[in-house]
């Protein structure tokens, strides 16, 4: 049986194609339009799977929208009506869109298909949260697993604890909106001068400025826990909606309450500086955030009774917290789906289509169904030699994987930044060796030039490492798997240097730039790193590479972000990898078998800025 | 119509029939906004619609 799973017209447009339950392809709609979190319809996306499939649209047997827009609807209505006659801005914003399009979405489906192919399958929808835990329980290795659903708002839910079992999912408990911790976090985000849905990240990377032991820190953690949201024993918690605007306007925070509350502005979006006020916030709430999470995850122990946690939803995203969760041992086991938001969605509703309505018996796959999550489109040698030709761009072609991974380890250890295109593109938010950018780890100079000359992003932010999986425990403290670069962790304690006396006083960059550790690139400011640990079964040629890199230095780590500027969607194609090497300082891009160096190089004929090309997430 | 059954059948199965009343007049407000022709994106707000 063919599957075609649909999310789409909120944020993140994507497509998944399931066969037989087995996991055929997925995307992100954004990586081919170009245009980052794009929520259109996921047409591109679709052709994609389709084609992967090698499947036309008659040959779907179901589509599955993952979720529910008559009660996102009743949702609205309710809230409408609940806070009349203020709330008229909203309603104004949100009733063009819903009275066109979103109340006819089956026949808005219907046709947006047809422009595809012949459309024979019947449209059906799965609820929000039930995607996103169908997207973390079924390609998870457990047989039995409490999940653990939360983000921003699906059509009512905001959070859910469900219990996962064979092939059933039962929804045992769930937190409705407007009482939100994705909305929460998001309303920091604003606060903090980050865009809201996109920023949630930084807040998270800004989050460790803060100072933990600081008096003002404490305050505002313990003025959130008062005014804000109340948490009780079981993770449950009630946010006071006098200080949350989302309800009624067009902004996420009562600005005047805030201000009284926390005596601090808005932080004026994306302005250069960032006061140490903001980093002791992000501190505050991050810690909010995380109490939460262990609380509920508690919660979800004793009323499953299960040993391993799975966890989707925007806000498992949060890698900090996925960490302490880790870290708390409430769980054996726990796996976090790779595209944990809205994106993940169109897998877990063709998942939950498959398993759940047509019974389908599962078996859970050994280490986990997400196939490295590498399941978008790939490109061979012959299409990126075309696209060279096209540039009239010079390469070498290399025909011996260890010489070529021997030639790239030689170029890092000589503090090059090196564009790494490989295989089938990753599905979900996170670069893992197959669009990435790669540096050395143990360069002092390498984080300053990543943030500020390739991905031109605020130089707060740190980079995540690639380790051998193998070698992880050598570097940093744990000793699970982490493929996905989900969890934060810390780097090994022998090998964090001490913090100079006046570390707390010091601005933010001279912070920053202190030496933290043997791999001061990946190191973040209190000692942790997002960790991706690497292995030969899922990605052979990335791990080829931290082998030659190993060999060469002594060093199994890489420095791995996203192949992209800030505000571009990760490279899908070689041409979107070949213009983002060009408008970059990047030194060299290996795309497949094939090198090429920036300095053999022609100017970009198409010189036009990215800046322009690109909005500033 | 069909879109109409559904709709009035949704309410039913979710026992939200005094829902109707209110998505008559808000509907009527609604179209009254499309065929204005005004229509905002949310710049600051998580999508919650």
């Amino acid at each position: 049986m063919n599957i075609l799973g649909i999310a789409s017209y909120y944020h993140d447009a994507a497509a998944a194609l399931i066969v037989d339950g087995v996991i055929v392809a997925a995307a992100q709609e954004e990586r081919f339009t170009r245009k980052k979190h794009d929520e259109a319809f996921p047409a591109h996306a679709i052709a994609f799977v389709l084609k992967q499939g090698r499947l036309s649209l008659a040959d779907i047997d179901a589509v599955v929208f993952y979720d529910k827009p008559y009660l996102t609807f009743e949702r609205l209505l309710e809230t409408y009506h609940a806070v009349a006659p203020k709330g008229l801005r909203s309603f104004i914003a949100a009733m063009p869109v819903w009275i066109r399009e979103k109340l006819f979405m089956r026949s808005m489906l219907q046709r947006e298909l047809q422009k595809l192919g012949t459309l024979k399958a019947d449209v059906f929808f799965t609820e929000h949260h039930l995607s996103h835990a169908a997207s973390a329980f079924y390609p998870s290795p457990f047989e039995d697993a409490a999940i653990l659903t939360i983000d921003g708002v699906g059509e009512w839910a905001t959070t859910t604890i469900c219990h996962g079992k064979g092939n059933a999912i039962r929804v045992l408990k769930q937190i409705d909106f407007p009482h939100s911790l994705g909305l929460l976090y998001s309303a920091f985000t604003a606060y903090c001068g980050f865009k809201v849905n996109s920023g949630e990240y930084k807040l998270m990377g800004l989050a460790p400025y803060g100072n933990p032991s600081g008096e003002r820190t404490k305050t505002f953690e313990k003025l959130i826990r008062t005014h804000l949201i109340k948490i009780h024993d079981d993770g449950s918690f009630v946010l006071n909606m006098d200080f949350f605007a989302y309800t009624t306007g067009l902004r996420m925070y009562r600005e005047n309450a805030w201000k009284s509350l926390f005596g601090i502005p808005p932080r004026e979006r994306e302005s250069e500086q960032i006061a140490q006020e903001y980093m002791d916030l992000a501190y505050a709430i991050q810690q909010v955030t995380e109490n939460v999470v262990l609380r509920l995850a508690k919660t979800a122990q004793k009323l499953t009774g299960a040993q391993n946690c799975c966890l989707a939803g925007g806000t498992a995203l949060n890698c900090v917290a996925n960490g302490k969760l880790q870290r708390a041992g409430i769980f054996k086991h726990l796996w976090i789906q790779p595209a944990a938001g809205d994106a993940g969605g169109a897998l877990g509703a063709a998942l939950a289509y498959w398993h759940i309505k047509q019974g389908a018996v599962r078996v859970p796959a050994d280490g986990d169904a997400m196939q490295g999550a590498y399941l978008g489109p790939r490109f061979d040698d012959d299409d990126i030699r075309i696209v060279c030709r096209e540039f009239d761009a010079p390469y070498q072609s290399f025909t011996d994987e260890g010489q070529l991974c021997a030639e790239v380890a030689r170029l890092l250890d000589e503090g090059k930044v090196v564009g790494w295109f490989q295989g089938r593109m990753e599905y979900g938010p996170r670069a893992l060796g197959n669009r990435s950018i790669l540096g050395d780890a143990r360069n002092p100079d390498m984080q300053k030039k990543l943030n500020l000359k390739i991905k031109f992003r605020e130089g707060f932010r740190p980079f995540a490492p690639a380790v051998l999986e193998s070698e992880a425990v050598n570097y940093f403290a744990t000793s699970a798997t982490s493929p996905y670069m989900l969890i934060v962790t810390n780097v090994n304690k022998e090998l964090c240097n001490p913090l100079p006396p006046d570390y707390r006083t010091m601005p933010l960059l001279d912070r920053l730039y202190v030496q933290r550790s043997p791999l001061p690139a990946i190191t973040h400011i209190d000692f942790s790193a997002r960790l991706q640990t690497v292995s030969p079964k899922t990605n052979p040629r990335f791990h080829a590479l931290l082998t030659a890199f190993k060999a060469r230095t002594g060093c199994p780590v890489l420095v791995n972000t996203s192949f992209n500027v800030r505000g571009e969607p990760i490279v899908c194609t070689p041409r979107d990898a070949y213009r983002c090497f060009m408008r970059t300082e990047m030194d060299a891009l290996v795309m497949g078998n094939i090198l090429l160096l920036k300095e053999a190089q022609k100017p970009l004929a198409e010189s036009s800025d990215w800046r322009e090309t690109y909005t500033l997430d | 119509m069909t879109f109409l059954r559904e709709l009035l059948r949704f309410f039913v199965a979710r026992k939200k029939v005094w829902l109707i009343p209110v998505v008559a007049v808000l509907l009527l407000f609604g179209v009254l906004i499309v065929l204005t022709g005004s229509s905002a994106i949310a710049p600051f707000i998580y999508t919650i619609f």
